[in-house]
């Protein structure tokens, strides 16, 4: 099932498959911090937790979710690094 | 003798950044699984950009024991959910806790989790506040230098003026 119709453009990709919470969010937190502001990773993940983790993350951290792509087994989102660092 | 002058805190607040979320946890338990959750939740709320303090108080002061936290066992009797399914009493038999503990870090090793020392690192990396019971090393004999780097010892008081501002407070 595809949630999105235009993939965004990222710049970085972070691929956390085969892990569970907590690490996709701390590893995507440690991506994020590494980028600018207004850059975008790209992030996949296979723990089912992560379809509410991320949107989360993104509303915690002020990251703006771009988009999310469902697979069969892995969902994959681009997060838009906002101003915390 | 000499006496030091304390200066209030500014009273302005107006040009300071907004106030980061705060999570304040208590781990009050020794033993391998409960010492999972309080370290789960704080590198979670640190990853999400919340200061985040730990209490660590009576055997939940063992995750701070540089001797302990590696050690920690995964309890077989009075747990009736834990990993190897046996009677409940049967838990009490000489090898039944060294058995769950296997299990349960062989569980842990599978799904890539990290183990304690891992995320004890993960989370100073993030500034993680540990707080070290002082009443509980009284009681149990803890010095400082048994204790991994980095820990703040405190008392009930300090810990509650940190939880105090937390938006969360949570006992494990």
């Amino acid at each position: 099932m595809t949630t999105k119709t235009t993939r965004p453009e990222e710049t970085e990709t972070l691929d956390t498959s085969g892990l569970l919470c907590p690490l996709p969010v701390y590893k995507a937190a440690l991506a994020l911090k590494q980028l600018k502001e207004g850059n975008v990773l790209k992030l996949i993940c296979t723990d089912p937790g992560s379809l509410e983790d991320i949107p989360a993350l993104a509303r915690q951290r002020g990251d703006v979710l771009l988009a999310t792509e469902r697979g069969e087994a892995t969902q994959t989102f681009w997060l838009r690094k906002g101003t915390m660092q | 003798m000499t006496v030091a002058a304390i200066q209030p805190e500014e009273a302005s607040q107006a040009d300071a950044e907004p106030r980061r979320r705060r999570l304040a946890l208590v781990a009050s338990k020794g033993t391998l699984d409960q010492a999972y959750p309080p370290l789960i939740l704080a590198t979670t709320a640190a990853s999400l950009g919340w200061e985040v303090g730990i209490y660590f108080t009576f055997f939940g002061l063992d995750i701070l024991h540089r001797d302990r936290f590696e050690k920690l066992k995964m309890a077989s009797l009075a747990n009736p959910a834990g990993p190897i399914k046996i009677p409940n009493l049967l838990g009490a038999v000489p090898g039944a806790t060294a058995a769950a503990t296997k299990v349960m870090k062989h569980w842990m090793r599978k799904s890539q989790m990290p183990d304690i020392a891992e995320f004890i690192e993960m989370a100073q990396g993030l500034d993680v506040t540990f707080f070290a019971c002082a009443t509980t090393m009284g009681v149990m004999g803890v010095k400082e230098s048994d204790l991994i780097e980095g820990c703040d010892i405190a008392g009930a008081a300090a810990f509650l003026d940190f939880a105090a501002a937390a938006d969360v407070q949570l006992f494990v």
